[in-house]
């Protein structure tokens, strides 16, 4: 363990009432038992882990291939028979469809959050330490791109875009920026005021070590917190998009061009609709119940 | 650690004058200050709130907003290592950096928020050796080590790796000191640096801050307000009002036989326990408005001594009324033969 040295201290807070001795804890451990007394929050995580091993996974050990068509095995039900979550109409196995589109929706889930993550910090860093008319211009940039309404931005960029796992994920993180952007410049310009920004400067430090180095790493919890919801609005988008025929197209599998084809059988084969929406749900419900006790972990105001 | 001899002030700040923008209107905070510091030497800086002191010390290390908001003139000189006499109102930013924390280093009141929470105690002592020595993280943290051990704190190897929420207030300020003296400066700024800790744990910081001084020669410039710790520590004592020098002397001058009425009243001042009943001591009003100050000396409004004539007429100029003794007062040599003729002098506080 790195932390030994402080190990009689530790045994002492054993002794202490509750918030002492969480007190007396590293930050980081603080943080992590705040999480996991969030039961929701560990659910989440158990379901997103679950479902990125089996999207992983799953397709490798699942003998049908997501285009593999077999029109003798049309409308199979689920639990019954050799295709777990049974087939569409074209008789292609619906759960290695599901872990398939699970891979493109959680891959640009995760890239569609880094580059809006990314480009929202670089943005509210700058706007925040620089303040006077460089913040002003940037956070009313920020302002007009948040008032387009964000499905329309998408559905318009999409139209114009020959649709890719690369162009979604680019369309998505360009409608999704915003908001990361706001929590930083909040955050840092809060920070900025601190009394250890101007030690740092009175210790010789740039501009540039001051905004990355003081500011940036103490507005990390907010930024975390920040990202793990974007994850849950770029699936959602990418459902959405796709659904509306804009995104992925068939016959590459994504939750949300396999329940726009669901749509034409929901009263004969309810199950095509069901799945790919409940995964849907799992995947954007546990991002967002992450995001919760994330913000209760790392956002809470006791440390000093 | 001995410096080269000294030949002449190590920071010789002239004719600083320090506005800030309200509006369109520039509401001057500081007036034509001007003071030397000798290697070795320690001159504290006296004044009520609002009296400018830090804002002069922020000014010569360039801290404040820059030029549309304040407008600072005058000149900070700084005599480096190298020999060279720089002045840091003139100097480019980069070139200000570059001194900033190597040559001349300052440490603030609150050492509960000048640590920086995420970062680990050596490493924040590290970065000035990593910006200035452009050492390596491992190479700095060792020097930071051998810091942590100078100004006091056991147990430094661990230390290092301690986060600032797992330290008390006077090993906070323990720290900070270690990092501004980390690139052994010629000046160290140190602004209220006891304000904020026990009494206890003041008197060892004092210590610590004289000893080192012993130890390097470094020149020292310590603001504050509480004169107990001026009588301690101080071999020159400069006290502000109002944004101007009033009163300038060797620490024993000033002390036993203050020429100002308003260094008489801030001594009169401290609270005495060996002087039985009796109320506590203070000077009537406030601080002038800077927008609005005065016509004359800004003093008279709260001065017992003063009178319409020469006080209200003009601002006094700072006077040298005995040898090495500035005042800013018309009245002085008047109050002085007062009080040969039996008026009570407020005694020394030490």
């Amino acid at each position: 363990m790195t932390d030994t040295p402080l190990a009689p201290a530790r045994r002492f807070a054993a002794f202490l009432p509750g918030p002492r001795r969480a007190a007396m804890r590293r930050p980081r451990s603080r943080a992590v038992s705040r999480f996991l007394r969030h039961r929701l929050a560990v659910a989440g995580f158990a379901v997103i882990l679950l479902m990125v091993l089996a999207c992983a996974l799953g397709p490798l050990l699942i003998p049908y291939d997501q285009l593999h068509i077999d029109l003798r095995a049309r409308f199979a039900g689920p639990f019954a028979g050799p295709h777990v979550f049974g087939t569409d109409q074209l008789g292609r196995d619906l759960l290695v469809r599901l872990l398939m589109a699970g891979r493109i929706s959680l891959t640009i889930g995760f890239a569609a959050m880094a580059l809006s993550t990314l480009a929202g910090t670089t943005v509210g860093l700058v706007a925040g330490y620089r303040g006077g008319i460089v913040g002003a211009a940037l956070m009313r940039l920020v302002d007009a791109v948040l008032c387009f309404p964000s499905v329309f931005l998408l559905l318009a960029l999409a139209a114009f875009i020959s649709p890719n796992v690369v162009t979604i994920t680019l369309i998505i993180a360009a409608t999704g920026w915003m908001e990361v952007a706001r929590v930083v410049e909040g955050q840092i310009r809060a920070l900025k005021t601190r009394d250890f920004a101007l030690a740092a400067e009175l210790m010789g430090a740039s501009a540039r070590y001051v905004m990355v180095n003081e500011l940036l790493r103490n507005a990390v919890g907010p930024i975390i917190v920040a990202a793990t919801l974007t994850v849950a609005r770029a699936i959602l988008a990418e459902a959405y998009v796709s659904f509306l025929g804009y995104g992925i197209q068939a016959p590459v599998a994504s939750w949300g061009n396999m329940l726009n084809n669901a749509q034409q059988y929901l009263g004969s084969a309810p199950w095509l609709a069901i799945f790919p929406g409940l995964m849907i749900t799992l995947a954007v419900g546990g991002f967002n119940f992450v995001g919760d006790g994330l913000r209760d972990a790392l956002d809470a105001r006791v440390e000093l | 650690m001995a410096r080269p001899a000294p030949t002449g002030p190590v920071l010789d700040v002239r004719g600083l004058s320090v506005g800030f923008a309200d509006g369109r209107a520039i509401v001057p905070a500081v007036h034509d200050v001007g003071f030397s510091l000798a290697a070795g030497e320690t001159l504290a800086l006296v004044g009520e709130s609002g009296s400018g002191k830090s804002v002069t010390s922020l000014a010569a290390m360039r801290l404040l907003p820059p030029a549309p908001r304040t407008r600072v003139t005058g000149s900070a000189l700084l005599r480096c290592r190298d020999g060279a006499v720089r002045d840091l109102l003139a100097l480019p930013d980069a070139a200000m950096r570059r001194l900033r924390g190597d040559e001349i280093a300052m440490i603030f009141q609150e050492p509960m928020t000048s640590l920086n929470p995420v970062h680990r105690i050596g490493d924040q002592i590290a970065e000035g050796l990593r910006f200035h020595r452009g050492l390596h993280r491992r190479d700095a943290l060792k020097r930071a080590e051998g810091l942590i051990e100078r100004v006091g704190i056991p147990d430094a190897a661990r230390r290092l790796r301690a986060y600032p929420h797992e330290l008390s207030g006077g090993m906070r300020q323990r720290v900070m000191i270690a990092m501004a003296l980390g690139c052994d400066p010629a000046v160290l700024i140190a602004d209220e640096p006891t304000t904020a800790l026990d009494v206890t744990v003041q008197a060892q910081i004092l210590d610590l801050l004289k000893g080192l001084q012993r130890e390097t020669g470094m020149g020292l410039v310590f603001i504050t307000h509480n004169l107990g710790v001026v009588a301690e520590i101080a071999d020159r004592v400069m006290v502000m009002y109002a944004g101007r020098i009033v009163e300038r002397g060797g620490v024993v001058p000033v002390m036993t036989e203050p020429l100002m009425p308003y260094t008489r009243g801030l001594i009169a001042s401290v609270p005495r326990l060996d002087l039985r009943g009796g109320d506590m001591v203070s000077i009537p009003g406030t601080v002038p408005d800077p927008r609005a100050p005065p016509p004359g000396c800004a003093f008279a409004p709260r001065c017992s001594h003063a009178l319409p004539d020469p006080c209200d007429a003009a601002m006094p100029a700072l006077d040298e009324a005995r040898a090495g003794h500035l005042v800013r007062c018309r009245r002085w040599d008047a109050i002085a033969a007062g009080d040969a003729r039996g008026a009570p002098v407020p005694e020394v506080v030490s």
